[in-house]
């Protein structure tokens, strides 16, 4: 789960992470206001979306003055923001964070994530800050400084003080970093996070450490200990036809071809998409139903894959170990006396009664192709897919 | 011959009367695992439907029943305790079936491990089958074949089954086919088990199942071409269609800072001498070509 800049910058504030005078605001009026109690002149608005690279699209500006705060979060609130991580759809504005301008002096870069490679998160610093991380890490990689945190123990100061004097800071910076790393160690075990980045984490002029961004992921297996995380959810950041799939406990993730699939297991539904595109194809989405193949999920699964105008075919593709096939069969039998499906399904089941579920579907007056093996399934639900393009 | 489990797998069920561990207690029994105790506390003293005798404790399963291994069905929330108590016990196999476990209680689990001789199967996979001699963990035991010479190694769940089908269609028999999970934190990765197929006899070739995210795969690699791995490897990998930056199921299976890529791994499995297969469909068929070059030469 991801939340915004502001949400992350308020655990950081509560942790004891310096980050900038600030408040949110999701009206012009909200955003006035923010700037009247902020009490100063030089303001930044920033957009809230759940995406990098704000700053290019737009979705960073400087305001001095109230009125400026006021014309800039009129232009800002309800646009749609283009960046780098958004894809060309964009993400709508709806909430802005107005802060006060920082005296900056150096931009630097922190981040906290999994190392799975010798399972022991990783505490990253580099000088280079302000610009894509992934870019450094490719081009310059010792440009990038790392002390890896032993599992059942925490940050130690002795490690936030070597990443403090490879960034190069001095005199009280130093003081000002260690106390910052320790902070963000915190935030990142006290909340269950997967990730957390700060970029830039500025040095100011008079030595100061702020977080003048923050990015945090939470490990949504965690999540069910941590309520007050969860009520900062933003569904709106979310795709709609994956909150809705949620619901129903099913596993899905929009992409941009035209052949539906419905797959039980990660791996296989992922495996699935492979061979559609082997044979010629474009999936249209990762869909996991795990392992509850019922006419209820099938006939869920239908209407969210068709909620999609660009799905051509819908390939259904149930290995059944502990699912029985048969019962899959009647499902999705069911399921498409339930649901308008106006395009081809093409389903292979294999696994436990395998030859009772094709008898099934044999005898079955609902159209549908039926495949014997997993390539002949990706060979058809791609050619009549592309037929129904043209 | 097989890898880690076989006839002598004295198994404790962790969970056992919960609904997943009673409905796998009773197909694990139909395969002919033996499964010797059950562990759910303040049941101990119980017996489950099938008459297994309930602790509750790990400790006294194993001291009361002679128990070697122990597979865990306990709820995501307290099953890293669960795997702890049987590192504690002293067990040489740990398989973790569930599904969710916060990465930050895996830590304490892998350290535990790290100082101990227990070797952990998991979380989050089907487990580990020696087809017709036991069978731990969820997969459906009938698309196995019996006395065979091919190993699987697989990061995923029911590709791993049809992978597996695949095989047993193409006549190709199995050793033994380990599910290590599709979680960031594992127990065992594809190089801790290439060592053990490498020594046993009846192993002749080897199936790696791998997924985008990580560098299980990579590591994979490198390990096969360092250690001049004498058996046959196809690869797959999955999630060559994946977009950057999604999580595509498992908690492992993603493309971030640029890393993990299908492209990237397939390239080194590649480097490495391994077979690797474009097609998910074609694993068998790959395998049943080289057992077969491999007798010829």
């Amino acid at each position: 789960m991801k939340i915004h800049e502001y949400q992350g910058k308020e655990l950081f504030r509560n942790a004891g992470v310096p980050v900038p005078n600030g408040f949110p605001a999701c009206s012009v009026e909200e955003a006035v206001e923010a700037a009247d109690r902020l009490n100063i002149d030089a303001f930044v608005v920033k957009a809230q979306i759940h995406a990098g690279g704000r700053g290019k699209g737009g979705g960073v500006k400087l305001a001095s003055g109230k009125d400026e705060v006021r014309k800039i979060a009129h232009a800002m609130l309800g646009m749609n923001l283009v960046t780098h991580q958004t894809g060309p759809e964009g993400k709508n504005v709806q909430r802005l964070l107005i802060e006060e301008v920082s005296n900056i002096s150096r931009e630097l870069y922190a981040g906290i994530v999994l190392d799975s490679s010798n399972c022991r998160f990783v505490f990253m610093v580099s000088t280079e800050g302000g610009v894509e991380i992934e870019k450094v890490s490719k081009e310059t990689p010792d440009k990038i400084i790392k002390e890896w945190i032993k599992p059942n123990e925490d940050l130690k100061f002795y490690q936030a003080r070597k990443l403090a004097f490879a960034l190069g800071l001095e005199g009280r910076q130093v003081g000002h970093a260690v106390k910052t790393f320790m902070a963000l160690w915190e935030v990142f075990t006290n909340y269950d996070c997967s990730l957390i980045e700060i970029n830039p984490l500025v040095v100011t002029k008079s030595d100061e450490i702020i977080a003048l961004d923050s990015k945090i992921n939470f490990d949504d297996n965690a999540l069910f200990r941590h309520e007050d995380i969860q009520d900062m959810r933003d569904l709106s950041e979310e795709e709609p036809s994956e909150v809705e799939a949620k619901k129903y406990k099913l596993n899905y993730i929009k992409l941009d071809g035209n052949v539906g699939c419905m797959v039980n297991g990660a791996g296989l539904a992922m495996a699935t998409m492979d061979i559609i595109k082997i044979h010629g194809g474009k999936p249209a989405n990762f869909l996991d139903v795990g392992g509850i193949a019922n006419a209820k999920t099938v006939a869920h699964g239908f209407k969210i894959i068709l909620a999609d105008p660009n799905v051509k075919s819908i390939l259904i593709n149930i290995f059944g170990g502990i699912v029985r096939c048969d019962r899959v069969a009647q499902g999705v039998i069911d399921a498409l006396s339930q649901v308008k499906v106006d395009v081809p399904v093409i389903i292979r089941l294999e696994g436990t009664n395998a030859e009772e579920a094709n008898n099934i579907l044999d005898q079955s007056a609902q159209k549908f192709i039926v495949a014997t093996n997993l390539k002949d399934a990706a060979e058809k639900a791609v050619n009549v897919a592309n037929k129904e393009q043209l | 011959m097989s890898i880690l489990v076989n006839e002598n797998t004295k198994l404790i069920v962790q969970g056992i009367t919960g609904k997943e561990g009673a409905f796998h207690t009773q197909q694990m029994l139909s395969y002919g695992t033996r499964i010797v105790a059950g562990v759910t506390p303040c049941k101990g003293g119980k017996k489950d439907v099938n008459g297994i005798p309930i602790f509750n404790t790990v400790k006294n399963a194993k001291k009361l029943t002679g128990a070697n291994t122990s597979v865990v069905f306990v709820p995501p929330a307290f099953a890293a305790d669960a795997c702890l108590e049987c590192i504690d016990a002293g067990l040489d196999l740990i398989i973790c079936i569930t599904e969710g476990i916060p990465t930050m209680d895996m830590m304490p689990v892998k350290n535990a491990l790290e100082h101990s001789h227990t070797r952990m199967i998991g979380p989050n996979c089907p487990g580990i089958i020696t087809p017709g001699v036991t069978k731990i963990g969820i997969m459906p035991g009938f698309i196995h074949k019996p006395h065979g010479n091919v190993g699987v190694i697989s990061r995923s769940g029911t590709l791993t089954y049809e992978a597996v089908h695949q095989l047993s269609r193409s006549d190709i028999g199995q050793t033994t086919c380990i599910g290590i999970g599709g979680d960031p934190i594992i127990g065992t990765t594809f190089t801790d088990l290439l060592p053990l197929f490498q020594d046993d006899t009846d192993t002749e070739g080897v199936v790696m199942i791998g997924e985008i995210g990580g560098t299980a795969e990579e590591e994979a690699a490198e390990w096969v071409q360092k250690n001049k791995f004498s058996k046959p490897v196809v690869a797959f990998i999955a999630g060559q269609t994946a977009p950057t930056g999604r999580r595509m199921g498992h908690a492992g299976a993603i493309i971030s800072g640029g890393k993990g890529s299908a492209g990237d791994k397939m390239q080194s499995l590649r480097s490495a001498g391994i077979k690797v297969s474009d097609s998910p469909a074609e694993i068998g068929i790959i395998m049943k070509t080289l057992l077969n070059d491999s007798i010829t030469v």
